[in-house]
C-alpha cells in the first residue's frame, strides 16, 4: 500500500476538522469592536422622569450594565427575568435602554414583568444603539469604573452566563482601582 | 368587471410608501451611496447588503449613510464610522490584516498547489514522440491514409 493512496483521506479529516470547528462557531456572534474603548457617550433621558438625563459620564466610579431591551423584543421578555436575578445578587447596577419603542409599550411591559432597572434610559430613534454597535435586541454591556466596555453579550441573558462570565468579571471589575 | 379590473391596476401604488426616495447635490454622491450600501453588510441578515436588506437596522444605516453623504463626508470616513460601531464584519470588502490574511492569500495557496501538482503530473507521464507505432504499423497506417486497403492491394 503507498502512501500516495493516503492522501485523499488526509484531505477528507483536514476538511472534516474545519467543519467541526465551524459547527461549533456562531456567526450571529459578531465581535463588537467596542470592546476595550470607552463607553460612546449619549444624553438621554429617562423613561418615568424626562427631565432626568442620563450619560455614561454620569455614571462614571462605578461598575455598570447596559441592557438594552424593547417591548416588541420576545426574546427580551425570556431575559428580562434572568435581569431581574442578576439585580438580586446586589454586584451592580442594571441600566435599561429602552430601544426604538413606544413609550406606552414599554411602560405596560415593565408593569407586566416587572422593573428589575436602576433607570430606564429612552433611546426612540435608536441612534444610541447605533452608536453603540447594536445590532440584535437585547444586548447587555458591562462597563467599568472608567467608563470602558469590558464585556458585550449579544442574545439574552442566561443563568450560565451570568454565573461564569458576569458574575466573575463583575467581581473583578468592582475591586479595580475607579 | 372593468372598474374591478382597473382597481386591481391600482393596487401597486399601495407599494409606493416603501420606496425610499433620496435627493442628491450630484451624481458622485448618488454613485457613492449606492456604491457603499452594496458593499456595507446588514449586521442583521448577514448574507445581504445594505442596499438589499429590509431590516428596521438596515433602513437605519441607509438613512445614515444619506445622512453623511449629504453633510460631505467620504467614502473612508463613512467606512470608518461603520467600523467603530460594527467592526470589519461590516465590510463584504474586509482589510488585509494579520487575521485575514488566510481569507486573503488562500486562493493562491491553492492555486501554487494546484499548479505545483500539474506540473508534476505533467512530468511524470512519459514522451510521447517516440516509438508509439513499430515500422510495420507505420507502413500500416500510411497505406490506409493513402486510400489503399490492404487485402485489396
Amino acid at each position: 500500500m503507498k502512501a500516495r493512496y493516503l492522501i485523499p483521506l488526509g484531505v477528507f479529516l483536514v476538511i472534516v476538522g474545519f467543519l467541526a470547528v465551524g459547527l461549533k462557531l456562531d456567526p450571529k456572534k459578531v465581535p463588537s469592536p467596542l470592546i476595550g474603548k470607552p463607553a460612546p457617550h449619549f444624553e438621554l433621558p429617562t423613561l418615568y422622569d424626562p427631565a432626568e438625563k442620563i450619560s455614561p459620564e454620569k455614571l462614571r466610579g462605578k461598575v455598570w450594565l447596559l441592557n438594552v431591551f424593547a417591548s416588541w423584543c420576545v426574546s427580551c421578555r425570556a431575559e428580562h427575568r434572568v435581569i431581574g436575578r442578576f439585580v438580586q445578587l446586589g454586584l451592580a447596577p442594571v441600566y435599561g435602554l429602552n430601544y426604538k419603542d413606544a413609550e406606552t409599550d414599554a411602560k405596560a411591559w415593565l408593569a407586566q414583568l416587572g422593573n428589575p432597572y436602576e433607570a430606564v434610559i429612552v433611546d426612540r430613534e435608536g441612534n444610541t444603539g447605533i452608536d453603540w454597535g447594536v445590532y440584535g435586541v437585547p444586548e447587555t454591556f458591562v462597563i467599568d469604573k472608567k467608563g470602558i466596555i469590558r464585556d458585550k453579550i449579544i442574545g439574552p441573558v442566561n443563568d450560565e452566563i451570568v454565573r461564569d462570565r458576569l458574575v466573575p468579571l463583575i467581581r473583578k471589575l468592582n475591586e479595580e482601582q475607579g | 368587471m372593468r372598474a374591478v379590473v382597473f382597481a386591481l391596476l391600482l393596487l401597486p401604488l399601495l407599494t409606493w410608501a416603501a420606496i425610499e426616495v433620496h435627493q442628491f447635490d450630484d451624481p458622485e454622491q448618488e454613485a457613492l451611496y449606492k456604491e457603499l450600501i452594496a458593499e456595507l453588510r446588514c449586521l442583521v441578515c448577514q448574507n445581504q447588503n445594505l442596499a438589499d436588506s429590509n431590516a428596521d437596522l438596515a433602513k437605519d444605516l441607509r438613512e445614515k449613510t444619506y445622512e453623511m453623504i449629504k453633510a460631505g463626508k467620504n467614502k473612508d470616513e463613512i467606512i470608518d464610522w461603520m467600523v467603530n460601531r460594527y467592526g470589519d464584519f461590516v465590510l463584504y470588502k474586509p482589510p488585509v490584516q494579520s487575521n485575514t490574511l488566510l481569507l486573503w492569500g488562500g486562493p493562491f495557496i491553492i492555486f501554487l498547489v494546484g499548479v505545483v501538482v500539474l506540473v508534476r503530473f505533467i512530468r511524470r507521464r512519459p514522451a510521447t514522440d517516440q516509438h508509439l507505432l513499430s515500422d510495420e504499423e507505420r507502413r500500416k497506417a500510411e497505406a490506409l491514409l493513402r486510400g489503399e486497403d490492404e487485402e485489396k492491394a
